[in-house]
């Protein structure tokens, strides 16, 4: 496309529920320019292109308005309703061609073909094998961009590679981390008295997951009583009362503000959970736990001291928090793992999502009426890390496929022929006697052998002298053309350079053939042109094959034509097929089975 | 067509498992009589038991119809076929020999004619194999055998299966061109045990023929049709696959000709 911008009537929606506001789009190499009809209306859009990350349109066949959603950098996205679908398609050209250009230098794959709606997800992981394999990168560079296959071609024969990708994604669930990042350290400012907690998405779930009664706060106050932040500056608060240790001035703000209570009070849904637990530990079955394990009823945990001291403090005791509590806390959180999945981002959505799992775990919990098979259920309940176990497929033997470039230089230089030549015939054995006779001519020579003993010698002098020399003589030539190293190839010889080009040459060629192949019988125009397309490829590499040969010293040239030369033979096959193939259909004489195009 | 897998104990210690052509229909047409070809193999055989007194043979004669061993060097020999013409082992081995044709001789006899005549390589070959691996269970020495398998080829083409057999379990192939000078070539080069491979040069092949065989005709193929389950290359469109019996789909073009067809009866 010769245009340097394009313009074009569309609507410019916000949302997809969004009516859209009529105006005029202008694409030019750099932005996006929306301007709308009514100029009082607010839909202005000014976009550089440099934001733009991707686009996706709905499909002609389908019933829904020509839509093209462009997604930036931030995940926002700006849609387009067109009037038709060519329209559409012209602007979707234009937006595939520029972020094509800016893509090359940064190696994204962004132009959208006909039949591929990749999604952004797709596109990363494909953007990530390219630059985990550099042949992987090289070969698409060399293809793709300059038009030789399409995007599609090539990612078709690799499909297994994006599912594993995909797979090790998805696969763990991360849990939280094992650090308790609840118990944050605030950061003081030296100077004045302003005490700063930071506070990020993932230290807010925990803080929900630790904390019950925090968590029913945040629920019954935000938004109704007070703002987020205010709940927050609160819960530091008392955060901050409490590493202070000063129980008694716990106390008196507790006393004065009723929210902060609840943030300085024991953890009254911990509590009545713990005594749950406890109550339905079988004695008989586990020895470990009794009734000297419920701490929050005992004061100082059952331990026995001297009760003068503490007179004071006993009615600040709810006040109190211990390390331990929270350490034991925190880790019966970890262990749990994430109950839920949703964006961070949303404090009020994370706070519904928890405690709608949690009333799904105990309305599980009191649904059931047997405690005594409850309890036998839990014993022999194996627990299992679901996203830590093995895939369950069949049995089954991973496919093995080697490498080509492994046998490349053991290969035998007319082992490939072309294609007109008969195929390869076994050897068959032409033998005009029966099966009888032959057998009897057998058992001859062995009854011979033993009655007259093996030969003397063994073998004529002269004989053995000619078979040695001819071997000896090949051992050193190959020797001389090899080296010493008797596992060396002929590849380790010639200089890096060489050997990488030669190699990389062979992988491609190997692809353009694969696909070449693939495309007869020729049904379809697409495949005419892609055949076209991959002739082209295939007769530009000659001269450059021709061109490695030249640039190495003489006395390498040999080995490295003879390298060569399979390639060479496979490209000669293709290329002839393909003019056998021309010339069949231009003569039309051979009849068309099978609908033949 | 004789090959040779072979194993270290330690040093220069060998196994040789030896897998004897002895169908029949090929000897009757090979331009080495079986006669001298029995020769030069006995004389080899004899040599590797006289290099280390460790040195241990067995062959395996592949027929036409069966295979079986005829000859292992470590149970004890007879003495009664003791004639002073040729070694013990040597006599126990044709004794062997002859019972064994016998035996082939007899299943031809229940077999339709026309079949192809080539041997059971691949069922002496798995029994060499198997071999190899209970001697290993009882030795104990090294819990995987690395077995290279050599190969001797006798005949007017090239066989791209033991060429390949050879390349890929490291073992050497060769395809001797003065037969009458068979045992120097066995001796030159398939003698040598694994331990001094190590620092021998052994003539290498010029190339190895990488292409697959077909498996209905058993051809050399460069281009062909594979079974999307099962792997199997044939050469020729085939309706369902021999080897695991998937029904194959119709082919591009035929689906396209089906949709025409169909285009075409409302207009009518």
């Amino acid at each position: 496309m010769a245009s340097r911008h394009v313009t074009k009537r569309a609507k410019y929606k916000t949302t997809i529920k969004d009516p859209g506001t009529p105006g005029t789009l202008r694409l030019t190499l750099e932005k996006i320019l929306f301007v709308p009809h009514n100029p009082k209306s607010a839909g202005k859009l000014d976009v550089e292109f440099r934001f733009i990350k991707g686009q996706k349109h709905t499909k002609e066949g389908s019933n829904k308005p020509p839509w093209l959603n462009l997604t930036n950098n931030q995940n926002g996205s700006f849609i387009f309703e067109f009037e038709n679908y060519s329209d559409l398609q012209y602007c979707r050209d234009f937006v595939g061609k520029v972020l094509a250009k800016s893509g090359e230098v940064s190696e994204k794959p962004t132009v959208t073909y006909p039949d591929e709606q990749l999604s952004a997800a797709e596109m990363e992981l494909r953007i990530k094998l390219l630059q985990e394999d550099s042949e992987l990168q090289k070969l698409h560079k060399q293809f793709v961009l300059s038009d030789v296959l399409t995007e599609a071609e090539f990612w078709a024969t690799r499909k297994k590679l994006l599912d594993t990708e995909a797979n090790k994604k998805t696969k763990q669930r991360l849990g939280f981390k094992s650090a308790m990042i609840s118990d944050i350290r605030p950061s003081t400012d030296g100077r004045t008295n302003k005490v700063t907690f930071n506070l990020t998405p993932e230290i807010i779930l925990q803080i929900f997951a630790e904390k019950p009664a925090v968590h029913r706060a945040f629920l019954s106050y935000v938004p109704n009583k007070m703002s987020e932040k205010v709940f927050w500056t609160k819960y530091f608060r008392a955060e901050y009362l409490h590493s202070t240790k000063n129980s008694i001035a716990a106390a008196a703000e507790a006393a004065e503000d009723e929210e902060l209570a609840v943030f300085l009070k024991l953890d009254d849904i911990l509590a009545s959970e713990a005594r749950w637990k406890i109550r339905r530990v079988d004695p008989t079955l586990d020895m470990e736990a009794d009734e000297g394990d419920d701490y929050t009823h005992l004061p100082d945990h059952g331990i026995f001291r001297d009760g003068s001291k503490d007179m004071t403090e006993s009615q600040n005791e709810l006040y109190r928090r211990t390390l331990s509590q929270d350490i034991n806390r925190h880790a019966a959180v970890v262990l749990e793992g994430r109950a839920v999945d949703v964006d961070l981002d949303d404090t009020r959505a994370v706070a519904e999502a928890l405690a709608w799992s949690k009333q799904e775990s105990s309305t599980k919990r009191e649904s059931d009426g047997d405690t005594n098979q409850e309890r036998l259920a839990r014993v022999s309940r194996m627990t299992e890390i679901e996203d830590l176990q093995g895939p369950n497929n069949l049995p089954s033997a991973p496919l093995c496929i080697k490498d080509p470039r492994d046998y490349f230089d053991s290969q035998q230089a007319n082992a490939l022929r072309t294609s007109g030549d008969a195929l390869g015939r076994t050897e068959q054995i032409k033998c005009s006697l029966s099966t009888q006779e032959v057998y009897g001519s057998l058992r001859q020579s062995i009854s011979v052998i033993k009655a007259m003993g093996l030969k003397d010698p063994i073998v004529k002098p002269e004989v053995a002298h000619q078979v040695f020399d001819a071997l000896t003589n090949s051992i050193s030539t190959t020797k001389y053309h090899i080296g010493k190293n008797p596992h060396e190839s002929v590849l380790d010889r010639l200089p890096k350079k060489t050997k990488d080009e030669l190699l990389h040459h062979w992988t491609s060629i190997l692809e353009l053939l694969k696909h070449f192949w693939a495309s007869y019988p020729i049904t379809t125009s697409y495949l005419y042109t892609k055949v076209n397309r991959l002739k082209d490829a295939i007769s530009n590499i000659y001269p450059q094959l021709e061109e490695i040969k030249g640039s190495v010293p003489s006395e390498l040239r040999h080995q490295v034509s003879l390298l060569v030369h399979p390639m060479l033979q496979a490209l000669d096959a293709a290329i002839q097929h393909y003019e056998a193939d021309m010339q069949k259909r231009s003569t039309g004489s051979v009849d068309k089975p099978n609908g033949y195009v | 067509m004789a090959s040779a897998p072979s194993k270290l104990y330690a040093d220069d210690v060998s196994l040789v498992v030896v897998l004897l052509d002895t169908n029949p229909f090929f000897w009757s047409s090979s331009s080495l009589s079986f006669l001298q070809f029995l020769s030069h193999v006995l004389s080899f055989l004899n040599s590797i038991l006289t290099l280390n007194q460790l040195n241990q043979v067995v062959v395996i004669a592949t027929g036409y119809n069966s295979c079986d061993y005829i000859f292992d060097s470590s149970l004890d020999l007879k003495r009664s076929l003791e004639n002073g013409r040729m070694p013990v082992m040597c006599s126990s081995l044709l004794q062997k020999l002859e019972e064994f044709s016998f035996k082939d001789e007899q299943l031809s006899k229940e077999e339709p004619e026309g079949r192809i005549k080539c041997s059971l390589l691949s069922g002496s070959l798995s029994m060499a194999l198997c071999y190899i691996q209970r001697v290993f269970r009882s030795g104990a020495l090294h819990p995987h055998p690395r077995v290279p398998i050599d190969s001797c080829y006798m005949g007017a083409q090239n066989s791209a299966f033991l060429q390949q057999a050879s390349y890929i379990t490291g073992g050497v192939h060769h395809k001797p061109q003065n037969l009458d000078g068979l045992f120097q070539y066995l001796m030159t080069i398939f003698a040598a045990d694994l331990h001094s491979r190590s620092f021998l040069h052994l003539p290498k092949p010029v190339g190895v023929d990488f292409r697959a065989s077909c498996f209905c005709h058993k051809n050399t193929i460069d281009m062909g049709y594979i079974c999307s389950v099962c792997l199997s290359i044939f050469c020729k469109h085939h309706k369902k696959c021999s080897t695991c019996g998937s029904v194959f789909g119709q082919a591009q073009s035929e689906a396209a000709s089906a949709s025409d067809k169909k285009r075409k009866t409302p207009e009518t």
